[in-house]
């Protein structure tokens, strides 16, 4: 286990909400990019359908 | 004579290059190029953060005057670094929106925005929480830090006037213009400290100045992190702009289908 002495908590805080931060981004432009897709798709369907 | 010809039917000027490039603001040459490039960018995102990362935590030894602590510029600066670049890109998209109207470069702008608020929303906490230990205290009225905040600030003030106009061509003008006022802020964030000799930041980590330049043995992973955090970036850059592409076109079709109701 890596030691990391008295600063463990200021890295781990840093650390941890970064990556927080950057996945929770990730996951949300991956759900609206697949939503924004569906929704799309169902319209143009609707559209060629008349 | 045909010699001539021939050459000159081959080699394609400068503007004609930079005509070609312009092609690409078409939202279906866009999107079927960034559909193709994207897997590649993902691929290369994963072969650069993951190991910028694991390396700048794992694999460096603790600094003579900062201890361990050290470990937390492996995310403070990239996400300091893209939180001022993000800007800037948005200030080119935005002049191009400005002055050649492509929808595709208005969209970049807006699409990077939540980008860059999560990187400055990043450099701003974990520049805190390390500030602590190093000086004493989580925040100080310094040059850099203030001009990181007020960066934060025209960042949610921008998405903020996206969400609040709903024609999406004067939401965009509108954008620009704060955009193009902000980026003196994103100047400042990156010069504040050279401007004003005072408050606690300490000058660039990534510098050609012997002095203040850190060590090979932490700038070698931090570089990769900085790549990494670059091209996370692109990706979520490409995966957002291609929504929005996608719900303006959205937004057309549903305007067309209220119209033929009526």
């Amino acid at each position: 286990m890596l030691d990391l002495g008295k600063y463990a908590d200021a890295i781990l805080w840093s650390w941890g909400l970064t990556l927080l931060l950057l996945v929770g981004l990730t996951l949300m432009s991956l759900r609206a990019s697949r939503k924004a897709k569906a929704d799309l798709m169902a319209a143009e369907e609707r559209r060629k359908n008349g | 004579m045909s010699q001539m010809k021939t050459n000159g039917t081959q080699t394609r000027s400068f503007g004609q290059r930079m005509n070609a490039l312009w092609e690409y603001a078409n939202p279906v040459k866009f999107m079927a190029l960034s559909g193709k490039v994207l897997p590649w960018v993902i691929a290369l995102c994963a072969l650069t953060l993951i190991p910028g990362l694991i390396w700048g935590f794992f694999f460096t030894p603790e600094a003579a005057n900062f201890g361990n602590s050290v470990k937390i510029i492996y995310v403070h600066v990239p996400s300091a670094t893209m939180a001022i670049n993000i800007w800037v890109m948005m200030l080119i998209t935005s002049l191009i929106w400005l002055i050649r109207r492509h929808h595709v470069s208005a969209l970049a702008a807006k699409a990077a925005a939540l980008i860059g608020m999560t990187m400055t929303l990043i450099a701003l906490i974990t520049g805190a929480v390390w500030g602590q230990p190093m000086w004493g205290t989580y925040w100080a009225w310094d040059p850099r830090l203030t001009s990181f905040l007020i960066l934060f600030l025209f960042y949610l003030g921008y998405m903020a006037l996206w969400a609040a106009i709903e024609n999406p061509d004067t939401a965009a003008d509108l954008t620009s213009v704060l955009c193009v006022v902000g980026s003196v802020f994103a100047l400042l964030s990156r010069y504040a400290v050279n401007f004003w000799n005072q408050g606690l930041h300490q000058g660039a980590s990534l510098s050609m100045d012997k002095e203040e330049h850190v060590s090979n043995v932490y700038w070698q992973p931090l570089v990769l992190a900085i790549i990494g955090f670059g091209l996370l970036f692109v990706t979520l850059l490409l995966i957002r702009t291609r929504t929005e592409v996608r719900r303006r076109r959205l937004h057309a079709l549903m305007a067309r289908e209220r119209m033929m109701d009526a």
